[in-house]
């Protein structure tokens, strides 16, 4: 078929598998701890504590690294949303993933050097990295240091607001890689995303 | 009629607020063994002490032994602020220099006073006492230690019973046990051990700074008991608490200590787990959110089977 791509370099690559694997041990460690029980222990509180805690600093690296990387090399631009066309397009897609795709029509956005992303994988890419991580990581690290932050907000404690806050965000960025993963399987083959994830062609 | 009715409400309102410092300052008020004290405290309220010495015919003035300085105000806020000084102490302390033989008196107990009456039967005293004579306390050091190694007789008040102010609380009961595990000299009055630093001790507990100001010692020390409101068998430390899950869960066993007092609801309005927690804490795996959870089943739930049925409509229009 058409020439093959390099989209994912090596510096991407390794951010994401790192990010991919530390996050899922965030997920399970989270997971533990918000559902700890004396009778049912998933894994040992104070273990899950340490495990969540190094995991979460990890995870942070990755972060800035993804950020650097987006700011001084090509990749950033992909991220970059076209405010005033972005919903037409979004329709587009969408009536592409739930109807199109079963009528084995062409994907409206193709993959090409300038468009890594189609328009909804631009958009959510671009919420979970943009927004949701921050808001992940700022409020994990304010339980980790509860010194600095504020008594209490409205009523209610600071360290439970951040609580919240934080389980919220770690929640929708589960469901975003769930989502994000089945999507993945839609490629020329079902593990052809993935390998290219692996070895940085598409 | 009932114009009026609402020009008396601001009126009411004022003079309560009016009459509120006074209602205040009642509570507050010296009792009427304060003249009687004074006699005493003018010794042992000051770091200074003047006596007239009869041999050579002037005044001395001479430092008070800090041990036996009394704190004015602590003491008029104290269970037994109402006390004459000689209601405990022999009356021949009147007389200075006191008799030596004076120290020898013995001292009254807690329950001289506060057994069997039916006007401190909620405090459960002779439980109380059941239990310290089981404590690591009184079996290693038997008649030494006593209540009033914990009670100072000259300043303790209840707290946990009637202070809404967990955090207060909370220092206040720490600082009981930190009189002697953070002090070497009222330690050393009973063993020849040296004092283990509780902070290195306790290590092992994550975020220990925030733990210390947030539970008290006899949380994770003391057998909980479901009949008194302050458990008071401190056991070895062996049998401490050391599970994180037994407080960092739903059933957390701050609900049956800390806030025995506060926890008849178990679920609030806008369904938090452990709720009367939340107003000064906020504790992981103990503070879950009902409405969360069920949102985030229903969410994760209906994701799921969204990815389902598209990945079989794709696998039967292959
Ligand atoms: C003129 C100062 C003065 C006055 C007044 C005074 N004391 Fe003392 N008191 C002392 C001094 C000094 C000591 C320590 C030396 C000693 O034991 O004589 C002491 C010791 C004591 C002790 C400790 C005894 C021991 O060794 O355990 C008690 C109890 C005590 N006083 C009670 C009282 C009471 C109760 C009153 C009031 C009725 C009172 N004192 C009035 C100066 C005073
Ligand atoms: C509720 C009873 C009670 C009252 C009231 C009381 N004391 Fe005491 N006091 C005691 C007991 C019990 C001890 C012994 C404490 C111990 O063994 O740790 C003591 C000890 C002392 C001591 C020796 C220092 C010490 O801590 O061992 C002094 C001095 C003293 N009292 C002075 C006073 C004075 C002055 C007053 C009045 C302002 C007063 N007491 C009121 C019960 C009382
Ligand atoms: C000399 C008798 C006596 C001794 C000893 C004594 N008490 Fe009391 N206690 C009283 C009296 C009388 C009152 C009521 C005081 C008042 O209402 O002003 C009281 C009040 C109290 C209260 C407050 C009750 C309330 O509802 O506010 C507590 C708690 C208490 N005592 C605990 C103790 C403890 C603990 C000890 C031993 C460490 C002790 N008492 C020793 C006589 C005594
Ligand atoms: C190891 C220290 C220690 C010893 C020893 C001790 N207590 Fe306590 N006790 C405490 C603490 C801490 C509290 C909580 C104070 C508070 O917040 O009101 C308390 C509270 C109490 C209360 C108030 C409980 C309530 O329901 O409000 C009573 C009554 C009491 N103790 C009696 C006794 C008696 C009687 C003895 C001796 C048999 C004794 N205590 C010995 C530490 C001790
Ligand atoms: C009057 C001083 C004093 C006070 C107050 C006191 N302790 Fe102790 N405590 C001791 C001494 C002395 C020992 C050492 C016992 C021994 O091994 O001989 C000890 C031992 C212990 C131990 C260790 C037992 C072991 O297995 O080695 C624990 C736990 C403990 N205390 C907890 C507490 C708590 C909790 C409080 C407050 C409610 C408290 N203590 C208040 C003097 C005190
Ligand atoms: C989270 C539960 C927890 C709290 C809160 C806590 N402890 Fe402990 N403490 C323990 C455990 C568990 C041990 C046993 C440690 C070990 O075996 O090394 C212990 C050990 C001790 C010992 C014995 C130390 C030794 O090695 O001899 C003392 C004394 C003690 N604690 C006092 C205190 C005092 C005082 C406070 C309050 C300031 C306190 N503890 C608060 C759980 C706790
Ligand atoms: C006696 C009850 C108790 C035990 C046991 C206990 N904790 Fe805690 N923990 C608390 C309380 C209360 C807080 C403070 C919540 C707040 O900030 O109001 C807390 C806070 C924390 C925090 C900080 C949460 C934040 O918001 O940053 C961590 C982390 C933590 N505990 C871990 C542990 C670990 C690990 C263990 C076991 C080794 C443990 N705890 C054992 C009661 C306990
Ligand atoms: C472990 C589970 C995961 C797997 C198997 C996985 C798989 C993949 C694959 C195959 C791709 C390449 C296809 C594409 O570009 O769309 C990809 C890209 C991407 N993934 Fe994941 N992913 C996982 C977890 C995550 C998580 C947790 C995040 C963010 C929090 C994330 C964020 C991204 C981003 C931003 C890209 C685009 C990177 C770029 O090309 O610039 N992934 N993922």
């Amino acid at each position: 078929m058409e020439e093959k791509l390099y989209l994912y370099p090596v510096w991407l690559r390794i951010w994401h598998w790192i990010n991919g694997l530390f996050f899922l041990i965030l997920l399970f460690t989270g997971l533990s701890l918000q559902y700890s029980s004396v009778e049912y222990p998933l894994i040992r509180f104070d273990i899950a504590v340490s495990f969540h805690n190094i995991s979460g600093i990890i995870l942070t690296i990755g972060f800035i690294m993804f950020l650097i990387g987006n700011k001084f090399t090509k990749n950033g631009k992909f991220y970059r949303i076209n405010w005033s066309i972005i919903l037409i397009e979004l329709i587009k897609q969408f009536r592409y993933y739930t109807w199109g795709i079963f009528k084995h029509e062409k994907s409206p956005f193709p993959i090409n050097t300038e468009r890594k992303f189609n328009p909804l994988q631009k958009i959510s890419y671009v919420g979970a990295m943009y927004i949701l991580m921050p808001i992940l990581i700022i409020s994990g690290f304010g339980l980790i240091f509860p010194e600095l932050l504020p008594g209490r907000v409205f009523q209610i404690s600071g360290i439970h607001l951040t609580g919240l806050i934080h389980i919220i965000a770690g929640f929708a960025l589960s469901v975003f890689m769930l989502i994000h993963i089945y999507f993945c399987t839609i490629g020329k083959t079902p593990t052809s995303n993935f390998k290219s994830m692996i070895n940085g062609w598409h | 009629m009932q114009k009026r009715q609402i020009y008396l409400l601001p009126a009411l309102l004022f003079t309560f607020l009016w009459c509120l410092p006074v209602l205040c300052l009642a509570e507050e008020e010296i009792p009427e063994s304060a003249s009687q004290n004074q006699k005493c405290l003018k010794c042992h309220g000051q770091r200074f002490y003047f006596y007239h010495n009869e041999f050579v015919g002037k005044e001395v003035k001479d430092r008070m032994n800090p041990y036996f300085l009394i704190d004015s105000a602590q003491y008029y806020k104290s269970n037994h602020r109402s006390f004459v000084c000689t209601d405990c102490h022999s009356s021949d302390y009147r007389n200075f220099p006191h008799d030596g033989n004076l120290r020898m008196e013995p001292k009254f107990n807690c329950l001289d006073c506060h057994g069997g009456d039916e006007t401190y039967a909620h405090f459960h005293f002779e439980k109380i006492e059941e239990e310290f004579l089981a404590s690591v306390h009184s079996t290693k050091h038997s008649e030494d230690f006593t209540c009033w190694m914990c009670h100072n007789p000259h300043s303790y008040r209840i707290s946990a019973r009637n202070n809404e102010n967990i955090g207060e609380v909370i220092v206040y009961d720490n600082d009981i046990c930190l009189s002697c595990h953070a002090n070497i000299e009222k330690y050393q009055l009973l063993t020849n051990l040296t004092n283990p630093n509780v902070l290195v001790t306790h290590e092992w507990l994550p975020n220990q700074a925030l733990h210390f100001s947030k539970v008290r010692c006899i949380e994770c020390h003391t057998e909980v008991d479901r009949d008194i409101l302050v458990a008071h068998k401190v056991q070895e430390k062996e049998k401490a608490v050391r599970k994180c899950v037994e407080c960092h869960s739903q059933n957390s066993l701050l609900m049956a200590t800390l806030y025995k007092f506060e926890s008849v609801e178990k679920r609030s309005s806008l369904g938090f787990f452990n709720a009367t927690i939340l107003g000064e804490h906020y504790i992981i795996g103990a503070n879950r959110n009902y409405y969360l959870n069920v949102v985030s089943f229903i969410v994760f739930g209906l994701t799921f089977i969204g990815i389902i049925i598209h990945a079989i409509l794709r696998f039967i229009n292959k």
